[in-house]
């Protein structure tokens, strides 16, 4: 009696690292690491046929104009570039150049860290002020543009407005970026980054042909 | 003599207890990650790689829309297409996908919802473009264009 008690205490533990294997192997292969992350771009609204799109009068300094071609050769402000190096800073500075503000954009100016204000160049030529109206950023393809070129042209765009909006609070534009929003205070972080200068990106209907 | 023969002995164990909670771990690691594929995925898929990346945080209101090349050539053709769901579609379909997927949204969340588009890179602007503009006339406007990270080299 006493020596079978004694026995069975000892539970035969060996097999079980080959059911944990075999079930190991199953999530192996099955496994695809979710990757549910992206670009966010809101489309606009859809356009009525009877109404003619809202004409919108944008003087030519407020709009920063990015065109690809079909071959993939970038059109800068009417510029050639075999790159996109650096278009981060440039529409950064372009945002930022408070070049006619009003009494808003004026006070928007004043609420600024040091940092963002030193980028003011206050150029005639470029953007009045960032508030809505005032800097808007053009992405112009072709129907043969290839995709990977469009988003790396959004991508860079996208790193202006961040870093913008990070600076503001205090965060870098990383720290930015990957804010939830699901919290009180993120959302007031995030709110407090975007607020008065929205994130302008106009993203043209392609052209037909060639150019 | 007998010393010798009874160390011998005593080397041969090793110890293997520890080996299944090393590969628990494992095996838990995977199945927290996995997501099973309820579908097959019947065009090309080379994401392209981006740096500005976000997260959506509620998946449930996630739909997705797969573009490229057709795996299966001599059926599909070469031509960029769409795959909703399991099949294949035409442009002009995604306004009826598109409120197929609202509808298994509850009503709160319906006009919440965001359309993944995972388009390979090789995909030109013009069948990207034409998406857009369907799901502009289907109301469903926010729009993730899925793409993996890259590595900063600055």
């Amino acid at each position: 009696m006493g020596k079978r008690g004694r026995m069975s205490q000892e539970v035969n533990a060996g097999s079980m690292a080959d059911i944990a294997f075999l079930l190991l192997i199953f999530f192996l292969v099955t496994t695809t690491i979710a990757s549910d992350k992206g670009i966010m771009n809101i489309l606009p609204p859809k356009q009525d046929p009877n109404e003619p799109p809202p004409e919108v009068d944008l003087n030519e300094r407020n709009i920063f104009k990015i065109s690809v071609n079909l071959n993939d050769q970038y059109f800068i402000e009417d510029e050639v570039r075999q790159n996109i190096d650096g278009l981060s800073d440039e529409v950064k500075r372009f945002i930022l150049n408070f070049g006619n503000p009003d009494e808003d954009a004026v006070a928007l100016f004043n609420s600024l860290p040091p940092s963002l204000r030193g980028m003011a160049e206050q150029s005639p030529e470029s953007s009045d002020h960032p508030m809505s109206g005032g800097a808007v950023i053009s992405i112009k393809t072709n129907r043969g543009t290839s995709y990977e070129k469009y988003l790396e042209v959004l991508d860079e765009v996208k790193k202006a407005y961040f870093e913008i909006y990070g600076e503001r609070v205090g965060l870098t534009g990383e720290e930015y970026r990957t804010l939830s929003g699901q919290t009180a205070a993120e959302k007031e972080l995030m709110d407090r980054g975007k607020e008065n200068i929205p994130m302008a990106i106009s993203i043209a209907e392609p052209d037909k042909i060639g150019n | 003599m007998s010393k010798f023969k009874k160390k011998t002995k005593a080397e041969t164990n090793i110890p293997t207890s520890a080996l299944p909670d090393i590969i628990f771990m494992l095996l838990f690691f995977f199945m927290v990650t996995t997501v099973l594929r309820e579908q097959e995925i019947l065009v090309e898929q080379k994401i392209p790689q981006a740096t500005q990346l976000q997260k959506i945080q509620k998946k449930t209101l996630i739909s997705y829309l797969y573009v490229g090349q057709p795996k299966n050539t001599s059926l599909y053709g070469s031509e960029p297409r769409i795959q909703a769901n399991d099949v294949l579609i035409n442009t002009s379909d995604i306004v009826l996908w598109v409120n197929q997927q609202k509808d298994n949204l509850s009503e709160a969340e319906r006009d919440q919802i965001w359309i993944s588009l995972k388009a390979d890179r090789d995909v030109k602007m013009g069948p990207i473009s034409d998406i857009q503009f369907e799901l502009r006339e289907a109301d469903a406007r926010k729009l993730m264009y899925a793409s993996v990270g890259r590595v900063e080299n600055n």
